[in-house]
């Protein structure tokens, strides 16, 4: 048995080293990435919080993270289009209701431009188009938001369209 | 001694291979604990965030608060893209007063926009110009293009033919993404004429696992003069991301040019880090490739190089020049367009053939930090040598400012700038000129001249000419020489950008025309000089393309585009525009400054289109020959068999 004392020191040895020594262990934790990223956007908060909210972005790089929040973009707007088609069903004022077609047109230009080239460009490595993309997205939302003479029924949605677009482009310019 | 037992104790030294089981039991056992400790400590430490592999970064939470009742822009210092930015407080501003259409963009308006002369297809998005070249008889065109939609997307070749860089015939698909190699996109590439009369096509191909690689393609038959079919050399990729070289950064390969010891050269754009630089390959086949160890040439913090172009001018000559042309007289000019920030830059150097190396004149003004070949909106441009006319032609492509709604409502995106000729400005020596093609006058119909017309101060004139929207103007403008004498030197450095535009009153200018404009001026884009003079009497130019009032919808660009313009001893100062439609292009001083803008008015279309020349300097009188000619449609049709131009 005289060969395996040297081994069984030095198993003890790595195993007592091991249980302090978690520097060396390889990480799987996106954390500090979200974060960096996340600071070179307009609104920090709103950026961790929706990434965070996606488990996709635990392991997901830069490229994975502005396609997280491509994807945001695309529920907000399926949603808020959702909301636009329930309101024009109502009886609604004229100039209300024209307002309300025009803010679909929008949205469905997020759903069916803006959306569709996003993805694309960040899958197949140009891009430039989806910070495009995303710029659009928020203009859309503007666009839609001004169009209310008097109060906007989709403020909200408009506001957090807007700031998820900025975000977005953001974190996109951050691949240029 | 005998066994009867199967089983020895292990207490027996004489069973060697049992102690050997022992030993591998406990060493197994040892590991097994080793390994479970260790996955353990990852499982903690993966779920902690504090400790990191990373050196420890500031990880302080930003106080940045939204105001979540309000849409004002935040301003590109906080992060929000310019491009949003331009948008917002425009939309912003007119909520509260003043005019502004909310829902423009009918078929009426839409359908005005497209271009009468310009290049573009029958629909859908267009992208970057592709390969031109002239060959037997034929000017060719490709450029990228989307097949299924308005924006940019399955991206493959569209190919145009024309005699005269004007009038073009639509030809079939070139190529279309049906590789491995280019199934993510059939991308930006260049063609090199080879001397015994091959043509060789290298292009970008995004594979289908989006890895950036150059191939090859050659005509199917060399005897067709319209080069309608194109074959894909059946060994691609001719060159993959080199080591170093990330698969997304590496794009757009360049014509080839000769080197002395006989072999072809091409230089490809990509980055390392934040370095923007251009590979160099030596090729004797295009199908095998040498990578020379030394940059072309790189640039700090301008990002990643897309489109890179370089080729000689000459010193002496108004011509151009082959790209593989040799001699003294000769400078270079190295190009390329920034994916950081959308404008193509472009520096005159020299070229060391045997460092591998181009160095700009003024490393102050090297690639990407210096000069523009266009103060609007211009990229991914390409130049080829016109070996019929001997001379060197630009093509940029022009995408749209508007809203992706309007893009997908209208049908289509993008046009090409006018073919421009390229040369060296042989009087500053610093720059170059840029000059729309001879050709594109043969659309020239009937003109008005104004000579010698003397502007007010404030003064804004309607020119009577029959249409406004389809215009080729030429115009001289001079400053009061006594005004000028008289005004105080200002250390006001004129930026168009921020300048205010054409509203903002200055002693010596601005002073131009408004194209697009309404009667009412509801409506109306000026193209102006703004003229400063100096802390030592000497004058500085600006010329300017001012979208700020172009229309009455909010959701288009209300930039002001612009630069300096380098004006002469004896100079006067002289413009030409191209109005045609949505798309208007200016050259100052013969081409020394360009800017070319995109414009969508709701109201200044058609017939209420208006031409104005305004003056709203203080303290000169303006005077201004100039000379407008209505233009003709450049019918681009589809190619029909029997077609004889």
């Amino acid at each position: 048995m005289t060969n395996f004392k040297p081994l069984a020191l030095t198993i003890i040895f790595c195993f007592f080293v091991s249980s302090h020594c978690t520097i060396i262990i390889p990480k799987n934790n996106n954390g500090n990435l979200i974060q960096q990223t996340c600071k070179q956007t307009p609104n920090y908060a709103i950026c961790i919080q929706y990434l965070k909210s996606d488990p996709r972005s635990s392991d997901a790089d830069i490229t994975g993270l502005a396609l997280i929040m491509v994807d945001i973009i695309k529920s907000k707007a399926n949603t808020t289009l959702n909301k636009i088609n329930q309101l024009i069903k109502k009886k609604q004022e004229p100039s209300q209701k024209e307002a309300l077609n025009s803010c679909a047109g929008r949205y469905k230009a997020i759903l069916v431009a803006d959306v569709p080239k996003s993805v694309a460009a960040l899958k197949q490595g140009d891009p430039k188009f989806a910070e495009d993309g995303s710029n659009d997205a928020a203009v859309e939302a503007t666009t839609c938001e001004n169009g209310f003479k008097g109060k906007s029924p989709l403020s909200n949605e408009n506001i957090a369209m807007h700031d998820v677009a900025a975000i977005t482009a953001a974190i996109v310019k951050q691949l240029l | 001694m005998r066994n009867d037992s199967p089983y020895t104790p292990l207490l027996n030294n004489g069973s060697h291979n049992n102690n050997r089981n022992k030993e591998i039991h406990l060493i197994v056992f040892g590991f097994l604990l080793l390994a479970s400790l260790i996955t353990f400590s990852g499982y903690i430490a993966s779920n902690n965030n504090v400790v990191s592999v990373v050196p420890h970064a500031d990880v302080s939470f930003s106080d940045e608060v939204t105001k979540t009742n309000t849409v004002v822009s935040r301003g590109v210092s906080a992060g929000v893209s310019e491009k949003s930015n331009m948008f917002l407080s425009a939309a912003g501003g007119n909520k509260v007063v003043g005019e502004s259409e909310s829902f423009p963009w009918n078929n009426t308006m839409l359908s005005w926009q497209r271009t009468a002369f310009h290049f573009q297809p029958e629909k859908n998005w267009m992208n970057d110009p592709n390969g031109p070249m002239y060959y037997k008889g034929w000017y060719h065109f490709f450029y990228q293009y989307n097949p299924n939609g308005a924006v940019w997307g399955d991206i493959v070749w569209g190919h145009a033919v024309s005699r005269d860089m004007i009038h073009w015939l639509h030809l079939p698909l070139a190529m279309v993404a049906d590789q491995w190699y280019d199934s993510n996109g059939v991308w930006t590439g260049s063609a090199t004429l080879l001397p015994d009369g091959q043509v060789i096509m290298l292009y970008t191909g995004s594979t289908n696992e989006s890895v950036q690689v150059q191939n090859l393609a050659y005509p199917a038959d060399l005897n067709d003069p319209l080069l309608v079919d194109w074959i894909k050399y059946p060994s691609n990729p001719v060159l993959v991301p080199p080591p170093g070289i990330l698969p997304k950064d590496f794009r757009d390969p360049t014509t080839a040019w000769l080197t002395s010891e006989g072999k072809w050269r091409i230089t490809i754009g990509s980055k390392l880090n934040k370095t923007g630089i251009a590979l160099v390959y030596d090729t004797v086949d295009f199908k095998t490739y040498e990578r020379k160890e030394n940059l072309l040439n790189a640039v700090p913090g301008t990002g990643m190089w897309e489109c890179v172009d370089f080729f000689p001018v000459s010193k002496k000559s108004e011509n151009g020049l082959d790209t593989s042309f040799k001699g003294d007289d000769v400078k270079h000019v190295m190009k390329v367009s920034l994916d950081d920030d959308r404008h193509d830059y472009y520096a005159l150097g020299t070229y060391d053939e045997k460092k591998v190396q181009f160095i700009a004149d003024d490393l102050k003004n090297d690639v990407g930090i210096g000069l523009r070949y266009d103060y609007g909106i211009f990229y991914a441009s390409k130049t080829f040598y016109d070996q019929k006319k001997d001379r060197r032609v630009l093509w940029g492509w022009i995408g749209e400012s508007d809203s992706e709604y309007a893009d997908v409502a209208k049908g289509w995106a993008s046009v090409q700038s006018i073919p421009r000729i390229v040369k060296l400005d042989k009087k500053t020596g610093s720059n170059l000129l840029q000059w729309p093609v001879a050709e594109v006058e043969s659309l020239r119909l009937k003109s008005d001249e104004f000579k010698n017309l003397k502007v007010k101060p404030g003064a804004v004139v309607s020119l009577d000419i029959e249409t406004a929207t389809q215009l080729d103007i030429i115009a001289e403008f001079e400053i009061d020489k006594e005004a000028l004498e008289k005004t105080a030197e200002s250390n006001v450095e004129y930026e168009c950008s921020t300048s205010g535009g054409a509203s903002k009153r200055g002693a010596l200018g601005p002073f131009g025309l408004y194209v697009l404009a309404d009667g009412d001026l509801s409506e109306y884009t000026p193209v102006y000089f703004y003229v400063v003079k100096g802390s030592n009497g000497k004058l500085k130019t600006s010329i300017c393309s001012d979208q700020s009032r172009s229309s009455l919808a909010n959701d288009v660009h209300k930039q002001i585009y612009g630069s300096v313009v380098p004006v002469l001893e004896g100079e006067k100062l002289s413009l030409r525009i191209l109005v045609d439609h949505s798309i208007v292009e200016s050259f100052a001083q013969g081409g020394r400054t360009c800017i070319t803008s995109r414009v969508y008015p709701t109201r200044a279309i058609y017939g209420a289109a208006k031409l104005f020349i305004f003056n709203n300097a203080i303290e000169t009188n303006v005077t201004a020959s100039l000379k407008v000619w209505q233009m003709n449609s450049a019918f681009i049709r589809p190619y029909h068999p029997d077609q004889k131009r």
